[in-house]
């Protein structure tokens, strides 16, 4: 009789715990996002934050991700009323124009935005050394599977999303992603 | 003389009707019909994907700007003709099959399909043998 019991709460135990255990070993907030090893969604865009010398751009030039092919690039969506966004931004500007005689290429997309906020936002910010995009319908955000801002795309010289990084990019980090991205492509 | 010219305009207008008829729409359903149709159809595969900025709620419920722009390409793709599959399959491969509401039935999914059933199952099982249980145990009991 006590066996039956035992079967029976087993039964009813052991399913409830194996969820139990499935459900706490996994980060809630942790989306897998099915991109990074895929090819990079093309996308057009234009120029509404020049960047500063040697990576400025003029105001109104489309970047084409077709154009950049055979160079790295850094896609960072960011918005002016993201608070995160300001944490990341000193960091990433330093390491763009570390990078600049590299075959890196660092482009911002302003998401849910307008263009005025936006420059505004990077005068109050000291300056962005990389121009900044605009994506006016968040088509480009949608195509990169975009869940908020910011996130950064690290799309490789073959055209394909190598990494990404959800949340404020840690300049380290994106040291070490960039330096083995260069060191697979061959660049000094 | 006014015979003649009225056949030379009967002439003209006949000439002129196929060129005219080309300039009209070949979907005669109206407008509107159409309009709401295609609302229809986007509400339905908007209401199956899920705001990525939202608690739980689907784009089509989601009153948030992302989720405004993911309708909007819901019901631009459906104007392109793309079907109700091959638009969730285009968020599916941006956002994965968490962008789905409700999950696809395999794998681990498997769990939020079946896990139901069997509890429903196991309580059932459960009831039968604790009525058993109380109907042999009553002819025993004192009060008898």
């Amino acid at each position: 009789m006590n066996w039956k019991r035992a079967t029976i709460a087993a039964a009813f135990v052991l399913p409830v715990a194996w969820l139990f255990r499935h459900g706490l070993t996994q980060d809630p907030r942790e989306i897998p996002s099915p991109l990074p090893g895929n090819a990079a969604p093309q996308f057009s865009l234009a120029v509404f934050a020049p960047g500063q010398p040697p990576l400025e751009r003029p105001i109104g030039d489309t970047v084409r991700l077709a154009d950049l092919k055979g160079r790295v690039v850094v896609l960072n969506f960011w918005a002016s009323w993201c608070l995160a966004c300001r944490d990341e931004h000193t960091g990433l500007s330093e390491v763009a124009r570390g990078y600049a005689s590299k075959p890196v290429t660092f482009l911002g997309s302003l998401y849910q935005d307008t263009p005025g906020n936006g420059t505004q936002w990077i005068a109050e910010m000291g300056g962005q050394s990389y121009p900044s995009v605009n994506d006016p319908k968040a088509l480009t955000a949608i195509d990169y599977g975009l869940y908020g801002v910011p996130e950064t795309f690290f799309i490789a010289a073959d055209g394909k999303i190598a990494r990404k990084i959800t949340g404020p990019a840690p300049p380290q980090v994106v040291r070490h992603i960039l330096d083995s991205l260069l060191a697979t492509t061959g660049s000094p | 003389m006014r015979g003649a010219l009225r056949i030379l305009v009967a002439l003209a207008l006949g000439f002129a009707t196929p060129s005219a008829r080309a300039q009209v729409p070949t979907d005669t359903t109206p407008r509107l019909t159409r309009d709401s149709a295609l609302e229809a159809r986007t509400s339905a595969v908007a209401a199956q994907l899920r705001c990525p900025v939202c608690q739980g709620l689907s784009i089509q419920d989601s009153p948030s700007e992302l989720a405004q722009s993911m309708r909007a390409l819901v019901r631009d793709q459906l104007a392109q003709g793309k079907t109700p599959d091959q638009v969730k399959s285009y968020f599916v491969s941006k956002y994965g099959e968490w962008i789905l509401l409700s999950p696809p039935p395999h794998g681990f999914n498997l769990v939020a399909y079946l896990f139901p059933a069997l509890v429903v199952l196991g309580g059932g099982v459960l009831i039968v043998l604790a009525v058993r249980r109380w109907t042999t145990a009553a002819p025993e009991s004192p009060g008898d």
